[in-house]
């Protein structure tokens, strides 16, 4: 049943994400090869489009991957899982607000959660740029160092990188803005050889 | 039941309304909530979104639930949620369909492959301010890296990385207040 099993893997999703948008990512890195619903690169497309159009990026994701993995439905299916697991713990949490947030427990079960998941999002990031940054195929063929490497891509990772990170007119934009710059530059460079 | 229809319509407004989710809601959420409504005050709203941040689930969820609950009790929390994931639910469904029949053009393949390098970099950022809010003292950085390293190598569900950080990061404070 398909259903059942988008509910019940996004309710896992919205169980343990901790640190809003990005945090759901490293979960669906994982639940895509298990369950063949849908590829790494079909995931980092969906991050994309996620981060360009309204609404929370988890909300967005999973609606997205719900979607590709059962239509309509499944999109409904997948963010009411996602979304459940939210609902049950704050309708809980709002009743013990101040006990809650001077509990030493739960913030010292956040002190280890946090840099979790830092490193959590950090390893499936670099899932997608081994994707999209390196070329296994050609270099399985040829064995030359330098085929293994997606040159043209790791240039505009440069660009982007400085325009996001040090650039100071530019790095406040909004993510829609390089991952428009991307897309042309996708386009004009023929960066999938098509 | 107006009520009800209050709170969804306004968080609708609220997701359609925030691009990118996080931080870039705060301001949307303080028109409509505190100023427009006054379902609540600034200090309520900045102590929900505080705690929303450090509950599992979607932060934007998480406060819609809180202000709702406030409002209309358990009912009131499920239709402010149900109100900020209605627009995302819409928006994403036609644009997955409408690429979903593109997705063979020459022209989107070679868009979404220079669109993949630019979602490396947002993750790159989004990881380095994780860092940086979260990476403190030396026992965070080993349990960050120890995760890093542990989901590269080992093919284990991230469930089991959270699970181990939040006993990590008790066992950790538990140890140093006993020192002291």
């Amino acid at each position: 049943m398909i259903f059942l099993k988008l509910f019940f893997e996004f309710f896992k999703v919205g169980l343990f994400a901790v640190g809003g948008g990005m945090a759901t990512f490293p979960f669906l890195s994982e639940l895509g090869p298990r369950t063949g619903w849908f590829t790494q690169s079909q995931l980092a497309d969906m991050v994309a489009v996620s981060e360009s159009t309204p609404g929370p990026i988890g909300v967005n994701m999973a609606s997205y991957v719900g979607f590709t993995t059962a239509g309509v439905p499944g999109a409904v299916v997948a963010t009411l899982g996602l979304i459940t697991p939210s609902v049950i713990i704050i309708l809980l949490v709002a009743r013990v607000l101040a006990a809650f947030r001077e509990s030493r427990l739960v913030q010292n079960i956040f002190y280890g959660l946090r840099p979790a998941s830092a490193g959590l999002i950090a390893a499936a990031g670099l899932s997608v740029a081994a994707l999209s940054l390196l070329d296994r195929e050609t270099y399985a063929v040829s064995g030359q160092i330098l085929d293994l490497f997606r040159w043209k891509g790791l240039l505009l990772a440069a660009v982007l990188l400085y325009l996001t990170r040090w650039c100071k007119p530019t790095k406040e934009l909004h993510p829609v803005v390089f991952i428009a710059v991307a897309a042309a530059a996708g386009i004009l460079f023929r960066f999938a050889g098509a | 039941m107006n009520d009800y229809l209050r709170l969804f319509g306004a968080f609708a407004r609220i997701g359609v309304l925030t691009f990118g989710g996080g931080y870039a809601m705060l301001p949307m959420l303080q028109k409509e909530v505190v100023e427009k409504y006054g379902w609540a005050t600034e200090e309520e709203l900045m102590d929900y979104y505080a705690i929303g941040q450090c509950t599992p689930g979607v932060i934007a969820v998480n406060t819609a639930t809180f202000v709702g609950r406030k409002q209309k009790g358990t009912l009131g929390g499920v239709a402010a949620t149900l109100g900020v994931v209605f627009p995302s639910l819409v928006i994403i469904t036609v644009i997955a369909a409408f690429l979903a029949n593109f997705a063979d053009l020459p022209v989107v393949k070679n868009a979404f492959a220079g669109i993949r390098v630019c979602v490396c970099v947002l993750i790159f950022n989004a990881v380095c301010r994780l860092w940086k809010k979260s990476v403190t003292d030396k026992p965070a950085l080993v349990i960050c890296l120890a995760v890093l390293a542990g989901s590269l190598l080992l093919d284990l569900s991230p469930v089991v990385f959270v699970l181990l950080a939040g006993a990590a990061g008790v066992a950790v404070k538990t140890w140093e207040a006993k020192r002291s």
